[in-house]
């Protein structure tokens, strides 16, 4: 514990280098940008700047990727309260109460409420990964093949049991993306597998060109459907109107406190930062004394949500750094980072890699304070980009997924795949076929496999190996729990409410 | 939800053709993933599961729950709720089309050529605007591309024609 302070300390000394600051801003400022804009969004914006941090040491790489993941994780607030378009899916809830809030002319206090709540719910995140991270990853450092496959079992599971898309189409859209990341060389045999001869699917279908596709493509499409025409009040925050909100906030304090709990626990198990701002704003509801005034412009309905949404955004890097398992899609795209630049995610990165695993933890605390004072100070500035028509932005943003795509092989078959992706994500998105499984699955594929595959290969084909001992054994059985997450609330509920009636 | 959409005047495609047509793409997914599979082959060998046996099983899944997809979906959706109007849907194949055009264009344009057509397109006959701007943005774009990615961060994009004879 002592020694983890010294690290931490040693991570702010890395950050604090004026290339890595630089770096940090820049990153805090795009990511913004691309959360304020339709069709880029952490995942998809990370993986188009992903090609560019090649050359940089994977140090200042994350620095500046994870500070475009805070920086979209503020900027979809901007959205949410200015034009009643949430920028990105976990600000859906904050619409509820804060563009109400813009249209009473309180559109200064909804936002400081909703940046300093993200910013509350990003430290606390913060700090349960320093606190829990490296404990989680001595303890995983002993996982051997059925741990680690029981430990992907369980993030799988979280998402069939958890999400509110129907069960069968979560499983789907998971087992596609399982099937694509089979295509191409198999690695454990060198045979290749599923390419029916095409010289393109050699090397399998990269989840960076998926992440694209289906998320920048997709919401473009989406977009254009809608046929949205962006029409918002405007907003300059005064230092006044901060001053006053922060006076206020501390009276919501155990709405906060609640909706860290809830965004940590969501984070970290997969199910994410969407479910865990509805999540949030449910019970902010349910138990505020003023509940049936919410949805007309209450601080805490701003509140609840932001503070959650932020802490599972956040707290989604812990199984990604601990255990090599990203909570999210974005931390998937940071994952797929770490292993371009050469590192190999999972506990072994808190032992070889402290100056990165400690650089990145520093860069949270840094990179939220700086994020805090940047869209404090220039939301009109980013809400006026809001202001230029689709019909420029579209195909900017097309172009920049275009290039995105094209740069992470050098390839431009990549780029005619992109756009199928998109049109299938389109597709499957107004179908209700979750695509963070799907993508999470192309990533963890192969590794899934390999210990699967490893693990059998130890037992001789037998299953029972993964309920061999103890840890194995509970991490399996929890994952079951969550798989039949519905069934068993279901019947718990039958149960209860049986002997009531009668 | 779904009321407003059986107002007359307003037509388009059925949810309901929808949801099975993706149901049955994915199980044509899926069977691809099996025949794939068993080419690959299922079984054991000395070295273990053999290349096909993951995904086999993987596929096998997808097909059953494509199947389960497919009844709910039967069951669900009565064939009256939209997808989308064909106005809408108008709007989405307004990008769709000109997207595929430019990503066939850009091996043979180069990036910066088809990105700035993609751009001065949609401007012209999506934004209606004037020739004056369609043009500078459509050049601005790709210069200010060229230089953020060729000059300042190394990273080269394809090149065209048109880069060919500017000697870049």
């Amino acid at each position: 514990m002592i020694e983890d302070i010294g690290n931490l300390f040693h991570g702010f000394a890395v950050v604090l280098q004026p290339y890595n600051v630089l770096l940090m801003l820049l990153g805090i400022v795009l990511g913004v940008i691309i959360g304020v804009l339709p069709g880029l969004g952490g995942a998809n914006g990370i993986a188009i700047l992903l090609p560019l941090t090649f050359s940089m040491s994977p140090t200042s790489a994350i620095i500046m990727l994870s500070c475009i993941y805070w920086g979209a994780l503020f900027g979809g607030a901007i959205t949410s309260v200015l034009f009643n378009i949430p920028g990105e899916p976990w600000s859906v809830a904050t619409t509820f109460d804060g563009y109400p809030m813009a249209q009473q002319g309180k559109a200064g206090e909804a936002l400081t409420a909703a940046f300093t709540s993200s910013f509350v719910g990003a430290l606390f995140a913060v700090i349960v990964i320093t606190l829990l991270a490296p404990l989680v990853a001595s303890f995983a450092l002993e996982f051997g093949p059925p741990e680690i496959f029981s430990v992907y079992f369980l993030a799988f599971c979280s998402f069939v049991g958890l999400s509110k898309e129907p069960p069968f189409k979560t499983v789907a859209s998971m087992m596609i993306g399982f099937a694509l990341g089979a295509v191409g060389l198999d690695q454990m045999t060198g045979q290749l597998r599923l390419t029916f001869g095409f010289p393109e699917l050699l090397s399998g279908f990269d989840f960076l060109i998926a992440v694209i596709g289906l998320f920048g493509i997709g919401e473009i499409l989406l977009t254009m459907e809608e046929g949205l025409h962006f029409r918002g009040s405007t907003a300059a925050i005064n230092p006044r109107v901060v001053l006053q909100t922060w006076a206020e906030l501390p009276r919501y304090w155990a709405t906060s406190l609640r909706s860290c709990v809830i965004g940590c626990w969501m984070g970290i198990s997969p199910a994410g930062a969407t479910p865990a701002s509805f999540m949030s704003y449910g019970i902010a509801k349910r138990v505020a004394k003023n509940g049936n005034q919410f949805g007309t412009g209450v601080i805490e309905g701003v509140v609840a949500p932001e503070t959650a949404a932020h802490a599972a955004g956040t707290s989604a890097l812990l199984p990604m750094l601990s255990l090599g398992v990203p909570g999210s899609p974005t931390a998937a795209v940071l994952l797929g980072g770490l292993l371009i630049w050469g590192l190999q995610p999972g506990p072994l990165l808190f032992v070889e890699q402290k100056d990165f695993v400690w650089g990145l933890i520093a860069s949270m605390y840094l990179g939220n304070v700086v994020g805090l004072l940047v869209v404090l100070t220039c939301v009109p500035l980013f809400a006026a980009i809001l202001r230029v028509p689709f019909s420029i932005i579209g195909p900017i943003i097309l172009v920049l997924c275009a290039i995105g795509a094209y740069t992470v092989h050098n390839n431009t078959f990549d780029v005619v795949m992109m756009l199928v992706f998109g049109v299938a994500g389109y597709l499957l998105k107004k179908t209700d076929y979750p695509l963070a499984p799907m993508v999470l699955a192309i990533v963890l594929g192969d590794k899934a496999e390999e210990s699967f595959r490893q693990s059998l290969l130890a037992s001789q084909g037998s299953l029972g190996v993964f309920f061999s001992n103890g840890l194995v054994g509970s991490i399996m059985a929890l994952g079951l729990v969550a798989l039949f997450w519905p069934l068993i609330q279901d019947g718990w509920s039958r149960l209860h409410a049986r002997p009531a009636r009668s | 939800m779904n009321n407003f959409s059986q107002r007359s005047g307003r037509a388009g495609p059925s949810q309901r053709a929808v949801e099975i047509g993706v149901a049955l793409a994915l199980a044509l997914l899926a069977v691809i993933g099996i025949a794939g599979s068993l080419q690959a082959g299922i079984g054991w060998a000395a070295e273990g599961p053999r290349a096909g046996f993951f995904p086999f099983y993987i596929s096998l899944i997808v097909l059953i729950s494509c199947g389960i997809n497919l009844m709910n979906a039967m069951r669900e959706f009565s064939g009256r709720e939209l997808f989308a109007e064909w106005s809408q849907l108008r709007q989405v194949v307004s990008v769709v089309i000109p997207a595929t055009i430019y990503v066939f264009a850009v091996p043979v344009l180069g990036m910066y050529v088809s990105s700035g057509l993609l751009i001065a397109a949609f401007m012209k006959w999506l934004g209606r605007y004037r020739w004056p701007a369609v043009l500078a943005t459509g050049i601005a774009i790709p210069v200010v591309v060229f230089v953020l990615f060729e000059r300042w961060f190394l990273v080269p994009l394809p090149k065209g024609p048109l880069e060919d004879w500017l000697g870049l």
